[in-house]
């Protein structure tokens, strides 16, 4: 994976997509998110500005790869603009940066996941429409 | 000043294949300014959100009623709501003499596909809309001591009230079994938990003075930053669970203006695009503390002949949702009960009801109506 693994193929009509996801100095798997001493606060995806206060003193911060789980849910069927496979676990992962991220789960089977439980981030590919393989961010038991 | 409502028009919610979405905006304005008894308006506001570039203009251009300023609003399910708070504002800064409001939609099929979403989203799969609802709803029932058989109570109440609406797309009754047996789209939400995206319009004239249903409080309100599970759907938020939500923003300013509590009301239509979001939203509009929900919907406190009707129209589990058209289309309902012409379906006495919608942005919108 490059350093900056959902750049390339990913942007679509868009064209720009933030950088998510790279490999810390170790080879594992780090979301990058941002941190404002202004607002003493992290977010996730990296922005120019504070998401909370609009403060533009936002450092670069690699965010921890473990966290809790939140809350889950499965998508069974594909969703638009989606061609990977089904289903898939969806769910909300809370790290100790006091932030909640949205994210895949590698468990699909609700009945397989508690509240409270420990995750951690690893990197799962998903072929997009266009048939290429984008390397994206997931949380597993 | 007073903004009263001297006329409501409805098109159907549904599927209508061979008419435009501008067709369905003809019927909804023409039946509006029929009822309110005149042709004339001075300005025009069309919620809408995915009928495209002047989507607005075409409707009134296919009736000969252009010349007037007329501006589209995009607010996501609250489109409507957004269209009604401008044009009571033009009606109490005298800029508008007679304002008609109106919201039209013709939704894709299948789950909603929103340029809210960028591609990179989509192609991660997480533009998964029930997914959020439903992530919504496992937290409600967690934290609001509910099951699944409460949430499919919600979906048979609103479809029992949809049997008497003839302008909801669904009209057959269902049961707990039905829904449970239904497929599950995003645990813990099955099929028949989640509205259908469809097309319609509503429409309404709005006029200063008393003659007619009262505009009592009308709030428009969007998210505070931070919160991870509201319909703004960031990647992340903080952890700060003390965020107020937008419904209950628009609530509290709404009440405010109106002078009245939650105890007031005599009817509710809320937003429910899944049946765990209508019981939110009795907490959120301060009907009911969270740990009250579970009670109100074993002993019906909100079915037709309950203390607190809420959704009689059979709210968007019945009728379907044509986004832009769905806050509107509340709005036609509560006119109409409060008018007493609301034939089968009326609820007895009704003075005083309030019309809420919340989506994408996200927005939300409450709107106060009262009949002295």
């Amino acid at each position: 994976m490059s350093e900056r693994a959902q750049g390339g193929n990913a942007g679509g009509g868009s064209g720009l997509v933030p950088e998510l996801l790279v490999r810390d100095s170790d080879g594992e798997p780090r979301l990058v998110g941002g941190y404002s001493p202004t607002s003493d606060a992290y977010h996730f995806p990296l922005a120019e500005l504070c998401p909370y206060s609009g403060a533009d003193d936002v450092e670069r911060r690699l965010l921890s790869a473990t966290g809790t789980l939140w809350g889950w849910t499965a998508v069974n069927a594909p969703p638009p603009g989606y061609a990977g496979a089904t289903p898939y676990g969806f769910g909300v992962v809370e790290l100790p940066e006091r932030i909640r991220v949205v994210t895949r789960l590698t468990e699909a089977d609700p009945d397989r996941l508690t509240f409270g439980q420990t995750l951690h981030l690893v990197v799962e590919p998903v072929v997009t429409p266009d048939g290429d393989t984008l390397e994206i961010y997931a949380f597993a038991p | 000043m007073t903004v009263s409502i001297t006329g409501v028009g409805l098109h159907p919610f549904g599927r209508f294949d061979t008419r435009t979405v501008t067709d369905l905006g003809v019927g909804a304005v023409r039946a509006a300014l029929v009822d309110a008894g005149t042709r004339s308006v001075d300005a025009a506001f069309c919620g809408t959100a995915y009928a495209g570039v002047a989507a607005g203009h075409k409707v009134l251009g296919a009736i000969g009623l252009t010349g007037i300023p007329i501006v589209d609003v995009e607010a996501g399910c609250a489109s409507g709501g957004a269209a009604l708070m401008l044009a009571s504002s033009a009606i109490e800064s005298g800029r508008a003499r007679r304002a008609l409001v109106f919201g039209i939609e013709k939704m894709p099929r299948g789950m909603i596909r929103s340029t809210f979403f960028e591609p990179w989203r989509e192609q991660m799969g997480l533009a998964a809309t029930p997914a959020y609802f439903a992530l919504r709803a496992q937290r409600l029932l967690r934290e609001a001591g509910l099951t699944k058989e409460h949430l499919a109570a919600v979906v048979v109440k609103n479809r029992r009230n949809g049997v008497d609406n003839p302008d909801a797309m669904y009209r057959a009754e269902t049961t707990i079994t039905d829904v449970l047996s239904s497929r599950v789209v995003c645990e813990p939400l099955h099929l028949h938990m989640l509205c259908s995206p469809n097309e319609g319009a509503a429409a309404v004239v709005v006029e200063p003075g008393t003659d007619g249903v009262a505009v009592a409080g009308l709030a428009l309100r969007s998210h505070l930053p931070g919160g991870v599970l509201g319909e703004a759907t960031p990647l992340a938020g903080t952890t700060d669970d003390t965020l107020t939500p937008p419904t209950a923003l628009a609530a509290r300013d709404a009440y405010a203006q109106a002078g009245i509590d939650p105890s007031d009301l005599d009817l509710v239509e809320c937003q429910d695009t899944d049946a765990a979001r209508e019981l939110l939203s009795y907490v959120e509009l301060g009907l009911c503390p969270a740990e009250d929900v579970a009670g109100w919907v074993e002993s019906g406190h909100t079915a037709r002949d309950g203390p607190l009707p809420v959704n009689v129209s059979g709210g968007l589990l019945s009728k379907g949702e044509p986004l832009g058209a769905s806050a509107l289309g509340q709005v036609v309902e509560l006119v109409r009960q409060l008018r007493a012409e609301a034939g089968p379906r009326q609820v007895p006495g009704a003075r005083t009801a309030l019309g809420h919608t919340v989506g994408r942005g996200a927005n939300a919108s409450v709107v106060i109506l009262r009949r002295d």
